[in-house]
């Protein structure tokens, strides 16, 4: 912008009169511009936020209207999200959500961060191997490794039907949270760390002091990721909770709920609202580390 | 270096640092070592055996792999459905992302509002996006069906059709293009501004400052789009089993066992048919296999990934 306006203005004194006369054009031509822009925004966002407003009109129809196709419902049955509540089973569904994506993200984020750090600012042998090994680790589908990992989960410790199986491994870095903050404290300049370490703090000291806060953003854009990617899972939750009810999250015992209430779409609507809801919440609240945390992962290669 | 005055403190000051290295590295050394290097050996391990996961594992020698690769009948449909939304999902994908990218970074008024809303659709969970999806078009009661009669588009059946259900499976994924929308965008806020401005000076109408100015300085960021959305499509599975189910309006109840990819394996992907395998036919020997076919392909994607974009390996390396 200020680029643009520095390269034209010194032409407008010499032609005065060829300046004046393309404004109107010009003006006109950014209008059309303006507008077909938006046109074409407006149509795009019909496209994305359409299904979320048809998805809460048929949460609050009734159950025949539901089946009906209607777009407006006659009446507005709030009661439809008390009895989704009421189901048997929804409420530990939220808990066991709760502590899979609660724990999940705070073990995650303590056994990642030292990892990233030594990964972005030791030098040591085999730095650049262990780099590609952890982004290998997370290039690959987690159906390649599930099999052996379940059988010893359900015969040697027996810990199948509940979400421990996929909660523990978190406490031993994710690869997908290593290199997004490894990314991050690329970033963070050699001399805060130098400096630290001249006034006498050791490596951990600089890590949890320097590196931590500076580290912040990053760390919550981590715990951002984290916290919805187990809120998200389905296929963990259906490998090690499937055959206890009393295991299952909302993203896994959703599609169930659904297959039991074979006829009523309201309800299952209400439920899938219910089940996005905390992740929309939550992005209002902390839409800068998220978009952060995308563009770090993508761009700042 | 002064290795002669005090070689012994220098060494000494070497093991300290290795030690260091290493117990800032070891939740991730344990962690690899038992949740990615056992299993990997174990998968190789039981791809040569027989078990059923009561009786003892009993060695078959190549019978797995031939049985996987040459005789099992839904081995070609799930390979034919994964390869079809890899290179349909992800050029797509990618094609709308850059799409939406283009349309953000122009958008004068209301700039805010409509990043929010491109980009909402990303953070649904992937069963709720799919539930609501399934819903949405639902040919019978869905409202979307409803909409394009009034206004005389004869729909399909989406989801319930096998030669359409991939098709919604893809139009899904376009409504949770968010996370490409924000990479791209950045992307194109990072092009530097005197190009364009070179560009028309020489008279450089939108088509050639797209070919010749936006277009080479993002194909890195294009190309890291190609490839971690390869890596993620070989990985599909919620939403094509959730819209199977679905769709096909099967009560199911917890073990109850239905053949999955509805309608007539159009949804069946790779991991789909691991998970068949393993978890409800438990023939451990052949689900290992079919894991290791999908691993020699993810590796394969991942190799080319350090080639092409030495840059995720950056700056200090």
């Amino acid at each position: 912008m200020t680029a643009t306006t520095a390269l034209s203005a010194p032409s407008a004194p010499t032609h005065p009169a060829a300046g004046r006369s393309p404004a109107p054009a010009a003006r006109r031509r950014a209008a059309l511009h303006w507008i077909a822009v938006h046109t074409v925004a407006i149509a795009a966002a019909l496209f994305f936020i359409l299904p979320f407003v048809f998805v809460f009109l048929t949460s609050v129809m009734s159950d025949d209207q539901a089946l009906s196709g209607d777009l407006w419902p006659t009446e507005w049955n709030w009661s439809n999200y008390a009895d989704v509540f009421n189901t048997p089973g929804f409420l530990d569904w939220w808990r066991n959500s709760l502590m899979y994506a609660g724990l999940g993200t705070l073990f995650t984020v303590c056994s990642s961060i030292p990892v990233a750090y030594a990964l972005a600012k030791f030098r040591f042998r085999g730095r650049r191997t262990a780099m590609i090994m952890v982004i290998s680790t997370m290039m690959l589908p987690p159906q390649v490794i599930v099999i052996p990992m379940y059988l010893v989960w359900a015969q040697q410790l027996h810990l199948s039907g509940s979400l421990w199986p996929l909660i523990i491994p978190m406490a031993f870095g994710d690869a997908y949270s290593i290199f997004l903050l490894r990314q991050f404290l690329l970033t963070i300049p050699r001399e805060y760390l130098e400096s630290a370490k001249v006034d006498g703090s050791g490596e951990l000291g600089t890590l949890l002091r320097i590196v931590v806060p500076m580290a912040k953003p990053g760390i919550a854009a981590v715990a951002l990721f984290q916290f919805f990617y187990c809120w998200n899972d389905y296929f963990g939750p259906q490998i090690y909770a499937a055959q206890n009810p009393g295991a299952w999250t909302l993203s896994y015992g959703l599609e169930s709920f659904k297959s039991a209430h074979s006829v009523n779409w309201n309800l299952t609507m209400a439920a899938t609202l219910l089940v996005m809801a905390p992740v929309i919440i939550i992005f209002f609240f902390a839409q800068k580390a998220f978009v952060e945390g995308v563009t770090l992962t993508g761009v700042k290669g | 270096m002064a290795t002669l005055t005090n070689a012994p403190a220098l060494r000494r000051k070497a093991r300290r640092e290795r030690l260091r290295t290493l117990g800032f590295l070891s939740p991730w050394l344990v962690g690899f070592t038992v949740f990615f290097g056992y299993p990997l050996i174990a998968t190789v391990y039981f791809s040569f055996m027989h078990y059923n996961q009561i009786e003892a594992p009993t060695f078959v020698g190549l019978r797995n792999w031939r049985y996987v690769l040459e005789q099992m009948p839904l081995f070609g449909p799930a390979l034919w459905n994964t390869l079809w939304l890899v290179v349909v999902m992800v050029a797509l994908r990618v094609v709308f992302g850059l799409g939406i990218g283009l349309l953000v970074t122009r958008i004068k008024s209301g700039a805010g509002f409509f990043r929010t809303a491109f980009y909402l659709p990303y953070l649904a969970p992937p069963v709720a996006a799919t539930v609501a999806f399934v819903f949405l078009l639902n040919p019978g009661t869905g409202p979307v069906n409803d909409i394009l009669g009034n206004i005389g588009i004869h729909a399909p059946n989406w989801f319930n059709d096998p030669a359409w259900a991939k098709p919604s499976l893809v139009l899904l994924s376009l409504w949770g293009i968010g996370d490409l929308m924000v990479i791209f965008m950045a992307a194109l806020l990072d092009v530097p501004k005197e190009q364009y401005e070179a560009a028309e000076l020489d008279g450089a109408g939108a088509f050639h400052k797209f070919r010749y100015v936006t277009w080479p300085s993002i194909t890195p960021i294009v190309m890291f789009a190609v490839v971690t959305g390869v890596v993620q499509t070989m990985q599909y599975y919620t939403q094509a089993l959730v819209a199977g189910k679905l769709a096909s309006g099967v009560s199911i109840g917890p073990g109850s066992v239905i053949q999955p990819g509805y309608p007539d394996h159009s949804t069946l992907t790779v991991p789909q048919l691991v998970y068949s395998l393993g978890f409800q036919n438990f023939n451990t020997g052949a689900a290992c296999v079919l894991s290791l076919v999908l691993f020699a392909i993810a590796m394969a994607v991942t190799t080319l990934l350090m080639r092409k974009r030495a840059g995720l390996l950056s700056a200090e390396d």
